[in-house]
């Protein structure tokens, strides 16, 4: 590997040593208790689900801004099932099938209305959000609690699983998305549809499908993602998550994805959701505001941004 | 083009102007002048060098060497901007009008006449108005959206932007291709009384019959080079293109015996224009013609990357409408002649470019594995001899002659039957064409190993037909001509032919 690509791959990961290192500092040894580590895993995974998705649909030169409607959505429709008796799993399975259904119908649009992804789910993120709030009937939904509420849960200690179920799903679905992106043709398929969309289609790839089949993917891991959310809050919520969705698209950016396609990798994700988490729970424990928090986040994202482009010498970002 | 003594300098004058772009000599001193009231011509065949000669009078090339004169003063525009301020204004085969602008907007764009910052509404369509009546078009709507106008009617717009900028030179880049008869009648008219007001024109032109009809003068550019010129009235269309030509074809065509076998692919009344031809195994078909005659748009049709509605493509074991999918399923590979916008995705790797097409059978059941892949990335690079760092490389960073190579060994790595290949040496070094051609060569010789392939080729650059092809076609405004023996055609003829003004 040449020293570029080294830096290439591992500038997010540096990043994120940085910031660790910078925390441990300020606050000492402390920050790096297990129970400060449990936190960040937890804090990171609704986020870190979704952004999974967007790695795919951002490779592809797309872009999904309907993604914290989603979760809301899928908190809500857990919540309703669970009031009429439907067992959890069926539940959980239910919201993610309708977060796939919204993915459905953003990929149909896209590519049968030849419409810009930024426009169509500007459209579904209020679309969405509004049958959230519609179906909930404008407040939380209480549910029965179920085991859905454990799977964020912090273990008592000395139990085998050593991180909660909710974090092993998050981990197996990253290891699953990054094997479709990194060593499959359809993931081969998505890179070269967002690299350059023309050449795709000269070489017989299927864009049309793909681009529905990447929205689809990308709506139901938000599906995913709301289920964890309502383990977070065990009960549905049409108001949660607003904004979640540039979350996510940070992470992505700041893991080294380029909104212009043809780049992105699950670890850069993980990464850059982990980072975000880090300075979050970071600057809490540190005393610092709520702003202060954003102030260095919005920093974070320029500067990794910027380095992304000093280092290829491209226009990009 | 002496100037006689006493006579008053010519409108504009460039003398020995020089430009290279890397090791390629693009202009080698070239001397153009035109007269006030004077429309010249500039002939040349693809690659001649008459672009960058324009593209330096319009300010966005600057010269190696050479002089350039307006009205007898010295002129070194340093960007498009100056120049067109000193009253240069090119027109250019596409238009280049704001679609969402009304016609007075854009005629007046860029010297928008203000007070206090605010537009003046009134001024700004009497300044357009004006510059129609020049034209003899004071019908032109002012208030009408460009983008809703007729090709013709956005040219005149186009020109009266130009007027309305006080221009000196007017240079008119093929303005008829985008035309119908009838338009082209009336832009003649037009181009006769702008000469009647004292312009100097430049008039860029294949067809050579309009050049006789609407120019003065002409100058031929060959390599680079001038090769001749004068007035057009007492030369035929033939003489001008044995200026154009002038050179002989050097051997860079290997040609081995080519057995030709079965029909690989057959048209039958394909497109609005009903192309017709049959095409066999073991055998390079051509078609030649001018840029715009429809070449690129049949070769898309028939690989599904362009919509066609009337006809047939007949491959081996399949008739139909097809789709790129279909037709590399079909062992149909295409080559685009637009290697950076569309042939290569340049910030994939040379292995990811090489087998996008067939990426099945490189691992098991959905999956890819880099190992195969590089593998398989690795054999063409070997075999092609393509230059680069390895499989991985990003594609972007080789040189043309490099990536066209790789695009090329996409339908080797396919393994197609049929090779539809548009402009294929477009743009790349001259060892990488001689490579390109005795690829091809070997492809339909079935030397390559194999059953022998079937080629089709568009390209601008006649030797390059006459040299790789066992029959060729001729374009003409859509129409494809029977397919003849090379053997019996020349490049007199099919310039002829393809300018519209043989008897095909």
């Amino acid at each position: 590997m040449k020293p570029r690509d080294l830096v290439t791959r591992s500038g997010p990961f540096l990043g994120l040593v940085g910031v660790l290192a910078l925390f441990g500092l300020l606050i000492g040894p402390g920050f790096f208790r297990p129970a400060n580590l449990d936190l960040i895993t937890r804090q990171t995974a609704i986020v870190g689900i979704a952004a999974l998705g967007m790695t795919l649909v951002i490779a592809a030169a797309g872009i999904d801004l309907s993604v914290g409607s989603t979760i809301a959505l899928a908190t809500v429709v857990i919540a309703l099932l669970l009031r009429s008796q439907t067992s959890p799993a069926l539940a959980a399975l239910a919201a993610v099938g309708v977060g796939a259904f919204c993915g459905l119908l953003t990929g149909v649009l896209v590519t049968q209305l030849k419409l810009v992804p930024f426009i169509v789910t500007l459209g579904m993120m209020l679309l969405v959000r509004g049958a959230a709030k519609g179906l909930a009937q404008e407040q939380r939904v209480e549910a029965p609690g179920t085991w859905l509420n454990d799977l964020l849960r912090t273990l008592p200690a000395g139990e085998g699983l050593l991180v909660p179920s909710g974090i092993w799903t998050f981990l197996a679905l990253a290891l699953l998305v990054a094997g479709v992106l990194g060593h499959t043709r359809f993931g081969r398929h998505l890179l070269a549809i967002g690299s350059n969309e023309r050449t795709a289609r000269l070489c017989g790839v299927p864009v049309e499908g793909c681009k529905i089949a990447v929205y689809t993917i990308a709506s139901a891991l938000a599906g995913v993602a709301g289920v964890m959310e309502f383990a977070k809050l065990s009960v549905g919520d049409p108001t949660v998550a607003i904004g979640l969705e540039l979350d996510a698209i940070a992470a992505v950016i700041i893991g080294g994805g380029s909104l212009t396609g043809g780049k992105g990798t699950v670890f850069g994700t993980l990464v850059g959701a982990v980072l975000m988490t880090v300075i979050q729970i970071g600057c809490s424990q540190e005393g610092l505001p709520n702003w202060v928090q954003q102030i260095v986040t919005g920093g974070v994202i320029v500067a990794a941004v910027t380095l992304d482009r000093w280092r290829q010498g491209l226009p990009g970002g | 083009m002496a100037e006689e003594l006493g006579a008053p300098p010519p409108r504009f004058a460039m003398r020995g102007i020089r430009k290279a772009f890397g090791a390629t000599l693009a202009l080698g001193g070239v001397d153009l002048a035109v007269r006030g009231g004077e429309v010249c011509a500039l002939v040349g065949q693809n690659g001649a060098g008459k672009s960058t000669l324009m593209g330096i009078l319009a300010g966005a090339l600057a010269p190696d060497a050479g002089e350039m004169r307006l009205d007898g003063e010295p002129f070194r525009p340093r960007s498009p901007q100056e120049a067109r301020r000193a009253g240069v204004a090119m027109i250019y085969q596409e238009l280049s009008l704001a679609p969402h602008l009304t016609v007075a907007e854009n005629i007046v764009l860029g010297t928008e006449p203000t007070r206090l910052g605010l537009l003046r509404g009134q001024e700004m369509r009497d300044r357009a108005r004006r510059a129609l009546e020049q034209l003899q078009h004071a019908d032109m709507p002012l208030r009408a959206v460009a983008g809703t106008l007729s090709p013709a009617e956005q040219q005149l717009v186009e020109i009266a932007r130009a007027l309305a900028g006080s221009c000196r030179i007017l240079v008119l880049d093929e303005p008829t291709s985008s035309l119908g008869r009838k338009d082209v009648e009336r832009l003649f008219a037009l181009v006769g009384r702008l000469k009647g007001q004292g312009q100097a024109i430049v008039y860029i032109s294949h067809f050579l019959e309009e050049v006789k009809q609407v120019a003065d003068r002409f100058v031929v550019l060959r390599d680079g080079k001038n090769a001749g010129g004068g007035e057009t009235a007492p030369v035929s269309p033939r003489e001008i293109v044995g200026m154009m030509v002038g050179r002989p074809v050097d051997n860079l065509f290997p040609r081995s015996p080519r057995p030709t076998g079965e029909v690989a692919l057959a048209l039958e009344g394909f497109g609005t224009n009903g192309a017709t031809l049959t095409l066999r195994r073991g055998e390079v078909l051509g078609i030649a013609g001018l840029l715009g005659a429809g070449r690129t748009r049949l070769l898309r049709g028939i690989f599904g990357l362009a919509p066609v509605r009337e006809g047939k493509v007949r491959l081996a074991a399949y008739v139909g409408r097809p789709s790129p999918g279909r037709s590399w399923r079909e062992g149909v590979g295409f080559l685009s002649e637009d290697r950076k916008e569309e042939g290569l995705a340049a910030g994939m790797s040379v292995a990811d470019n090489l087998t996008l097409s067939r990426l099945r059978g490189l691992g098991p059941g959905p999956f890819v594995r880099a190992g195969a892949q590089e593998k398989a990335a690795r054999h063409w690079i070997g075999r092609l001899g393509i230059l680069c760092q390895g499989p991985g490389q990003p594609v972007g960073e080789l040189s043309g002659g490099n990536q066209q190579k790789v695009a090329f060994a996409r339908l080797l790595h396919h393994d197609v039957d049929v090779l539809l290949l548009d402009e294929p040496t477009r743009g790349i070094d001259v060892a990488s064409k001689a490579q390109i051609y005795a690829l091809i060569d070997a492809l339909v010789s079935g030397a390559s190993g194999g059953p022998a392939k079937a080629v089709l080729l568009v390209s601008s650059y006649m030797p390059e037909l006459l040299g790789l092809c066992d029959r060729i076609a001729v374009m003409h405004r859509g129409r494809l001509s029977a397919a003849r023996p090379a053997g019996s055609l020349d490049e007199h003829q099919l310039i002829l032919e393809a300018s519209g003004a043989g008897a095909a």
